[in-house]
């Protein structure tokens, strides 16, 4: 009896092998279509599903880059960050900074078919404001005292005061404007937005597919017949799916996974992110509410070290502010180069030259070098006499305490934003609503962010967070270390795709397979 | 008398497989909650920090976080019997509905899997045994050595690397398709990580097979036989192996009970939608409705599996059944 099955397994193995090798190569050629005609089908490599289809509570990386491509925004950035029209066709702040009013593109549509208008802006924007959504973005909002809409085109932001931040704040998904019709367990199962593509399918934990949105309202229309996120949980197999053939596209985390698969068919494009790696110091908790413990902290590390050890030197060291139109200059610190002596110095100021001990929580699994991290910064730290306690935490853990503020450092790696108030002002503000988190205010810097807020000129707005900036190392509130890049790798048919800062994939829209 | 015994005996069993059950439950329900973290946290992540009270109440009410532990257990174990197992937040399907399609994956991999280990176990071990020892029994050795030690992760990954980059032989990296779907794509897809399993449970096989086949073939039986002029071929394999069986049915139920529930790195690796990467996925979204139930489906199927392993040698070995 066993003979019979062998043989046909023996069969049926040696037959897939066989039918394979001739099958796979001809799979993406049937799928492109004619060379050079735009259409076809993209796939993405994506190491996890989404963890929700709804907009306003998306945060997971992979959620955000799917619902970007499906759900519209009143502004948007484009590949420089900066800010530029969305469904706002333009917008205007009054004299007094008090009030900001939007005027609507026209002729726009959901994918359900019907219109988009004020009504569903000042809905969603009531709704985003409203506690009991539990929607991620409220805070930024916390500028609109009341939204109306004088005709079908215009809504109208009535302001506490001047928010030059909240144009950049309304371009994340999770401002995404909802139709009114719409409630959170209907989009929960089907997205409807006013994206360039529209949702198609859904295979749990495997894959979700996007069609071609026909009625795109942009100038350009996307060009891909349809987008798949294709779900391959570990990176080295996304890579070896690119390299038979079966995934044209995919963004990368881990350096080594990105450097083992650039070459081939397959090209890797760095970008820096706007992420940013950090020592978190918490100024609530023991010896580190001296600033002369933090400042030898800081002068105590070298962060090329920290980037070339941990982070196989992919990535650049780099001030408080990664967006690129306000960006630190990480030469404008104390001790911009790693100075022992002058760790020492601030050490016998503190009245510790015996040196002092620091518990710092680091996150196991979260992102791929915190643990690295964390033992070179220990390293480096006894020899300035400062023992650090490592305490690695699964990430669920690592989450529990960071979001209670219960820790005296942490090994982090935190979210950048493209504009410099809703990058910091949450955090570093007496009200901000992670200032528990932050552990670190000052009336200076309350009155920093203020000021920026105010401001709407762009210079004059560089400049003051240039004073955040110093402001935040020169008391060494946190020690800021370095960014990662983006790795985007495509294969060689993906044409027009421009890949950002902030790692998302809006550049669908432009990208076309050949 | 007989029957009432028999009867006995069927009603001790359920209430022991039913007694496991619960106990799975409990342990399976407290552990979870002991994971720091909940639903909110691992959806939000770090954003979470962000929340307002009022806020997370609401998000609490909505995953029914705000009800007390005793009620949550109750609730849960109450609705599975009505056949409700609970929802996944994350992709608004029923658990049951989710593990009626990943069950029969895990399943067939199983199935694959250990078909494949039988084919390369018995024969090696039947092989070691026929002379101790010697080269051939080595070779058993080796093999067996290599399926224990070799880590399935690293024979995973080498085997996709070699076969995607030198050969472009990568099923797995298209979309899934069932048996029902597409059979031929359904067995390439299965093929590489059923290798990789069926590879690892060659090793006990083998080893058992070895062991069982050199006691039998030291029963006076079987030199009577062989005095009785049966023939070489025919006393291997109906007296030899035929007596064997009982350890390797009993190794080979443990090992497919094993694989319905812990085929999780392989079918993470080769993307393979089973029943491991549900409840691994659950894990990490804290989806406590898909991990609590999809853990006790896998209980269920370990003892049915277990069960069917028991009749099945009363069937092999006439002394169990008179026992």
């Amino acid at each position: 009896m066993s003979r019979g099955i062998f043989s046909a397994i023996g069969t049926a193995a040696a037959l897939s092998i066989a039918l394979t090798s001739c099958s796979s190569p001809s799979g993406p050629a049937t799928t492109t279509g004619a060379t050079g005609k735009a259409g076809g089908n993209l796939v993405v490599g994506v190491t996890s599903d989404p963890d929700t289809l709804f907009p306003w509570k998306a945060t997971q990386f992979q959620a955000v880059n799917v619902l970007q491509n499906i759900y519209g925004t009143l502004t948007e950035f484009d590949k420089d960050l900066n800010v530029v029209p969305g469904l706002a066709e333009s917008w205007e702040t009054s004299k007094d900074g008090r009030t900001l009013t939007l005027t609507l593109r026209q002729g726009v549509t959901y994918s359900d078919g019907s219109a988009f208008d004020s009504k569903d802006v000042t809905s969603s924007l009531n709704k985003i404001m409203e506690e009991s959504t539990a929607a991620v973005a409220r805070a930024s909002l916390s500028s609109v005292k009341s939204v109306d809409a004088p005709d079908a085109h215009t809504v109208v932001l009535k302001l506490s005061g001047p928010d030059a931040a909240l144009p950049a704040n309304l371009a994340t998904v999770n401002m995404a404007m909802l139709s009114s019709d719409d409630t959170e367990e209907k989009l929960n199962a089907a997205p409807n937005g006013t994206g360039p593509f529209a949702m198609k399918k859904r295979v749990a934990s495997q894959s979700i597919t996007l069609a071609r949105n026909d009625t795109y309202w942009g100038s350009e229309k996307p060009k891909l017949d349809g987008v798949e996120f294709r779900v391959i949980p570990d990176e080295s197999s996304i890579v070896s799916a690119m390299q038979s053939g079966n995934v044209q596209l995919a963004i990368f985390n881990d350096p080594l996974v990105a450097q083992t698969a650039q070459g081939g068919s397959i090209t890797i494009a760095k970008t820096p992110q706007l992420n940013y790696h950090a020592l978190q110091l918490n100024t609530r908790r023991g010896d580190l509410g001296d600033v002369n413990v933090r400042l030898a902290i800081q002068c105590a590390i070298d962060r090329k070290q920290v980037l070339d050890t941990a982070a196989l030197s992919e990535g650049e060291v780099t001030g408080p502010i990664t967006a690129p139109a306000f960006k630190s200059d990480p030469q404008q610190r104390p001790c911009p180069t790693r100075d022992l002596a002058k760790a020492a110095e601030y050490l016998g100021k503190a009245g510790k030259p015996g040196g002092v001990t620091v518990k710092a929580i680091v996150s196991q699994g979260e992102y791929a070098t915190s643990v690295n991290e964390g033992q070179n910064l220990k390293a480096q730290l006894a020899e300035a006499k400062i023992t650090l306690d490592l305490e690695v935490l699964e990430s669920g853990a690592f989450v529990d305490r960071w979001v209670a503020g219960d820790f005296e450092a942490a090994v982090a790696l935190n979210g950048g934003r493209p504009d410099p108030d809703g990058m910091y002002s949450r955090y570093f503000t007496s009200k901000g609503n992670l200032n528990k988190v932050a552990g670190y205010s000052s009336p200076e810097l309350d009155k920093l962010f203020a000021e920026g807020k105010a401001t709407t000129d762009q210079a004059a707005r560089k400049e003051i967070y240039g004073k955040v900036g110093a402001e935040l190392e020169n008391n060494a509130a946190w020690i800021w270390l370095f960014t990662g890049y983006t790795y985007t790798g495509t294969t060689a048919q993906v044409k027009g795709f421009v890949p950002m800062a902030s790692g998302s994939l809006q550049y669908l829209r432009t990208t076309t397979l050949n | 008398m007989r029957n009432v015994l028999a009867h006995n005996r069927v009603v001790r069993r359920v209430a022991g497989m039913i007694g496991t059950l619960f106990g799975v439950a409990v342990l399976v329900f407290v552990m979870l909650r002991a994971i720091p973290g909940d639903q909110i946290t691992a959806g939000l992540g770090t954003e979470a920090a962000a929340l307002t009270p009022v806020q997370r109440e609401a998000l609490e009410r909505y995953y029914g976080l705000d009800q007390s532990l005793f009620t949550q257990f109750f609730s849960w174990l109450g609705n599975m019997f009505t056949g409700n197992f609970g929802y996944s937040a994350r992709s608004q399907q029923s658990v049951l509905e989710l593990t009626l399609h990943s069950l029969p994956v895990t399943f067939e991999l199983a199935v694959f899997s250990i078909v494949l280990a039988l084919l390369v176990g018995v024969p090696l071990g039947m092989l070691a045994a026929s002379r101790t020892n010697s080269p051939r029994d080595f070779l058993g050795q080796v093999v067996s050595l290599a399926g224990l030690s070799v880590p399935a992760f690293l024979l995973a990954t080498t085997l996709l690397s070699i076969f995607a980059a030198s050969f472009g032989f990568n099923p797995n990296g298209q979309g899934f398709a069932t048996l029902f779907e597409n059979p031929l794509l359904n067995m390439e897809q299965m093929f590489l990580p059923a290798l990789v399993l069926g590879f690892g449970i060659a090793a006990p096989i083998l080893r058992t097979t070895r062991t069982a086949v050199l006691e039998v073939r030291s029963n006076d039986f079987i030199h009577t036989a062989r005095a009785k002029g049966v023939p070489p071929g025919r006393l291997q394999v109906k007296h030899v192996l035929g007596n064997a069986l009982v350890p390797i049915v009993t190794m080979t139920g443990l090992q497919f009970g094993y694989l319905l529930g812990g085929a999780v790195v392989v079918e993470q690796i080769f993307s393979v939608p089973g029943i491991g990467r549900q409840v691994l996925l659950g894990i990490q979204q804290k989806e406590y409705a898909v991990v609590q139930s999809t853990v006790l489906v896998i209980a269920l199927a370990f003892v049915i599996v277990n069960l069917l392993t028991d009749v099945l040698y009363r069937v092999i070995d006439p002394r169990v059944r008179a026992s």
